[in-house]
C-alpha cells in the first residue's frame, strides 16, 4: 500500500461529490443558518458603529467573508459527521479493509469535505452579491478561492481528528455545537476582535478561522487587519498541522 | 496483483493457521487455532455466536492485529504483507456495508477504484460482476430502493470485484428470509464452482454449513473443535436412529434386535427402543416387521438423521441454541446441554421435538436442500 493513492483518494472524493450533488436538502440545510445571520446582522446593524471597524467598510462588507468561513465551519462539521455516518452503517469497514493506507484515506475525506464545503461558501458569496455585497474587483476571486482551499483543509482535518476520537456521530455532533460557535465568535467573522477584552484576544490569535476570515477581507473587499500574506502564512501552517493530525490519530481508530 | 497470482502456486493453501490467538483483555476470543484451507474449497466455520469466528475472520482480513500466533492468505502473512493480504481477499461483512445513497454500478465502481483498478478494468468487470449476480438490470438505481436479498448479492458480487482468491462471508444469509437465504445459498455454491475462488464463510446455522461447505470446522469458545466434511461429521454419530414407540416391549424383542448385523447399537428407552443404524431409512420396515413378529405394540415411528447440530451436541455437550443463550446466562447452558445431551439415547422424544421447534425444521430444511443438490447434479 503506497502512502498515496490518487485512485483510492479520487474514489473517495467522488463518492462524497456524488452523494452531495443528490441531497439538495442538506444543502439548503447547511446554507440557511449561515444566510440568516447574514441578513439578520447584515440588515439589523446596518449603519451602526461598531467599533474596529476598517475606515470606510460598510457593516455588510465586513460581514460576507466572515459568514463566508462560517460557512466553511459547518461543511467541514459535516465531513466529520460523515465519516461517523459511514461506520454507522457500517461502510467504514468497506473503506478500511481496501488496500489504501489511512493517510490517503484521510486525503479522500478532505478532498470531498472540502469541495462541499466550497461549493456552499461560494454559493453564500453568490447569494451576497444581490443583497448588497461588493467585490474589490474581479481579481478577487481568484485569491479568495486560494484562501477557501487552504479554510477547508484546515477545519475538514480538524473534523476528521475529531471524528476519530469518537465512536458515534451523537457524541460528535454535540460537541461540534460547542465548538462552532466559539470558533466563530473569537475569529473576528461577525465583529472586529479589537472590541474585545486583551485576554480573549490572544485566544484569537490561535484561531486558524481568524486568519481565514481576514484574508478573505483582503481578498473580497480589499481591506484586513494583517497582511494578506500573513494570514496566508498561518493558513498554510495551519493546514499542514491539521492533515497530520487528522493523519495521525486516523491511523489509530480500530477498524473493528 | 500480478504478483500476487504467481504466489499461489507456491503455496496450494488459501490460507493457513499457526496458533493464532486473540486476547481482548482476559478473555481470549479467539484461542491457538491452527487450519488449513485448501485453494479452491468452500470452507465453513461453524459455531454459536461469541464463539470468535468473526474474531478470527477481521484478523484475516487484517482489520485486527493478532494478540499471538501467525496466519498467511494466499501466502501473504497477515501482520508483516497487509497491503498484499487485502489485495487477495474479498469480503462480505456480518452487517451491510453498503452505500445506500449510491447506486449499485456505482458501489461497484467505487470498489474498485479503492483496489487500484482503472477504467479499462472498471468498464469489464462491473457488467460482469452484476451479470453474476442478476442485478445488471437494477444497475443504475441507488441501492436504497434494493430488497435485502439483492443488496446481499450486490455484496458477494462487490466482494468478487477485484478477483481476489479468498472470498470471506461472515454470516452471509442473517436477517434473510427462508427463501432468500436458498437463493443466496445457489449463488455461493455457483460462485465457487465457476471461479474457482476460495470461499470461507462462517454461519451459525447447521443446515448452511451442511448444504453448502465442503469442509467444516466446528468452532467453540475460541477453539476449533473438530474439522471434517458434513457428512465425515455426520458419520463419526455412528448413523441414523429408529426410536419405536412399543407399549410394553418384550424380551424377546431386543434378543432378536443382537442378533441383527445392521443394528449398530440399541437401546431400551421409558417410551419404547432406540436403534442406532446405518441408512436408517431402509431398516425402519425391518424394524416395524420385527417387532410385529414379537408381538410388539407400536405406538410411534421416529426417523432420525443425524445433523450438524446433533455432532456440535456430542462434541460441546450443548446445542448451538443453548450456547448462544449461555453467552447471557453462562451456568444455566452448560448444565442443560448435559442433561438432555444425548439425542441419540432418545430419553423423551416427543418433549424435545416440541421444545427443539427450531432444530427440527432445520432439519427438514437439510433433507429438502439435499434433495435440491441431488436434482441438479
Amino acid at each position: 500500500m503506497s502512502l498515496i493513492d490518487p485512485r483510492g483518494i479520487y474514489g473517495l472524493w467522488l463518492r462524497d461529490v456524488k452523494r452531495f450533488v443528490r441531497t439538495p436538502s442538506q444543502i439548503a440545510g447547511s446554507l440557511a443558518f449561515p444566510l440568516l445571520f447574514l441578513v439578520f446582522l447584515g440588515f439589523g446593524l446596518r449603519g451602526v458603529p461598531i467599533p474596529g471597524l476598517p475606515e470606510g467598510v460598510a457593516y455588510l462588507q465586513y460581514l460576507v467573508p466572515g459568514i463566508v468561513g462560517f460557512s466553511m465551519l459547518f461543511g467541514a462539521s459535516f465531513a466529520g459527521l460523515a465519516i461517523l455516518s459511514d461506520q454507522d452503517v457500517g461502510f467504514l469497514k468497506e473503506i478500511l479493509v481496501a488496500p489504501v493506507s489511512r493517510t490517503s484515506i484521510v486525503l479522500g475525506r478532505i478532498a470531498g469535505g472540502s469541495t462541499t464545503a466550497i461549493v456552499q461558501a461560494t454559493l453564500i458569496l453568490l447569494i451576497s452579491i444581490p443583497l448588497g455585497f461588493e467585490l474589490a474587483g474581479l481579481w478577487s476571486l481568484p485569491l479568495a478561492a486560494l484562501f477557501l482551499v487552504l479554510i477547508a483543509i484546515t477545519f475538514v482535518g480538524f473534523g476528521i481528528a475529531l471524528a476519530s476520537q469518537f465512536s458515534d456521530s451523537e457524541g460528535f455532533s454535540l460537541i461540534v455545537q460547542f465548538l462552532i460557535f466559539p470558533l466563530l465568535f473569537l475569529s473576528g467573522a461577525l465583529v472586529p476582535i479589537e472590541g474585545f477584552p486583551e485576554p480573549v484576544q490572544y485566544l484569537a490569535l490561535v484561531n486558524p478561522l481568524t486568519y481565514g476570515v481576514d484574508g478573505l477581507r483582503a481578498a473580497l473587499v480589499g481591506a484586513s487587519r494583517y497582511p494578506i500574506v500573513v494570514d496566508f502564512g498561518a493558513l498554510v501552517v495551519s493546514s499542514v498541522v491539521m492533515v497530520s493530525l487528522g493523519a495521525y490519530l486516523f491511523e489509530r481508530v480500530d477498524a473493528v | 496483483m500480478t504478483d500476487s497470482r504467481t504466489n499461489t502456486g507456491a503455496d496450494a493453501n488459501a490460507i493457513a493457521l499457526d496458533g493464532l490467538t486473540k486476547r481482548f483483555g482476559e478473555t481470549v476470543a479467539v484461542d491457538d487455532l491452527s487450519l488449513a484451507v485448501e485453494s479452491g474449497e468452500l470452507f465453513g466455520l461453524l459455531g454459536p455466536n461469541g464463539a470468535g469466528k468473526s474474531t478470527l475472520i477481521n484478523m484475516l482480513a487484517t482489520l485486527l492485529d493478532p494478540t499471538d500466533g501467525t496466519a498467511t492468505v494466499n501466502g501473504y502473512d497477515i501482520t508483516t504483507e497487509t497491503g498484499d493480504v487485502r489485495d487477495s481477499l474479498g469480503i462480505v461483512f456480518q452487517e451491510p456495508a453498503l452505500d445506500e445513497e449510491l447506486t449499485g454500478a456505482e458501489n461497484l465502481a467505487f470498489h474498485a477504484r479503492m483496489y487500484g483498478k482503472g477504467k479499462a478494468e472498471r468498464e469489464r468487470r462491473i457488467p460482469e460482476v452484476l451479470d453474476l449476480v442478476d442485478l445488471a438490470d437494477r444497475a443504475d438505481e441507488t441501492v436504497e430502493s434494493y430488497s435485502g436479498g439483492m443488496q446481499r448479492r450486490l455484496e458477494i458480487g462487490r466482494g468478487l470485484m477485484h478477483e481476489p482468491e479468498v472470498l470471506f462471508l461472515d454470516e452471509p444469509t442473517t436477517g434473510l428470509d427462508a427463501r432468500t437465504r436458498r437463493d443466496t445459498w445457489e449463488y455461493i455454491q455457483r460462485l465457487n464452482e465457476h471461479s474457482g475462488v476460495t470461499i470461507v464463510i462462517t454461519t451459525h446455522h447447521m443446515n448452511e454449513a451442511d448444504f453448502l461447505c465442503e469442509r467444516v470446522a466446528i468452532m467453540d469458545q475460541g477453539e476449533i473443535v473438530a474439522v471434517d466434511s458434513p457428512k465425515g461429521l455426520k458419520d463419526s454419530l455412528g448413523g441414523d436412529t429408529i426410536v419405536l414407540g412399543l407399549e410394553d416391549p418384550p424380551t424377546e424383542l431386543f434378543d432378536r434386535l443382537d442378533d441383527r448385523p445392521w443394528v449398530r447399537e440399541h437401546t431400551a428407552t421409558d417410551a419404547g427402543v432406540a436403534v442406532t443404524t446405518a441408512r436408517g431409512d431402509t431398516r425402519v420396515p425391518d424394524l416395524v416387521r420385527l417387532a410385529d413378529e414379537t408381538g410388539a405394540t407400536i405406538t410411534a415411528v421416529d426417523l432420525r438423521t443425524p445433523s450438524l447440530e446433533n455432532v456440535f451436541l456430542s462434541i460441546t455437550g450443548s446445542t448451538i441454541t443453548e450456547r448462544e443463550a449461555g453467552s447471557a446466562d453462562d451456568g444455566r447452558a452448560g448444565d442443560n446441554g448435559s442433561e438432555n445431551g444425548r439425542t441419540g439415547d432418545a430419553g423423551s422424544s416427543a418433549e424435545e421435538a416440541a421444545d427443539d421447534g427450531e432444530q427440527a425444521t432445520e432439519a427438514t430444511e437439510t433433507t429438502e436442500a439435499e434433495a435440491t443438490v441431488g436434482g441438479t447434479s
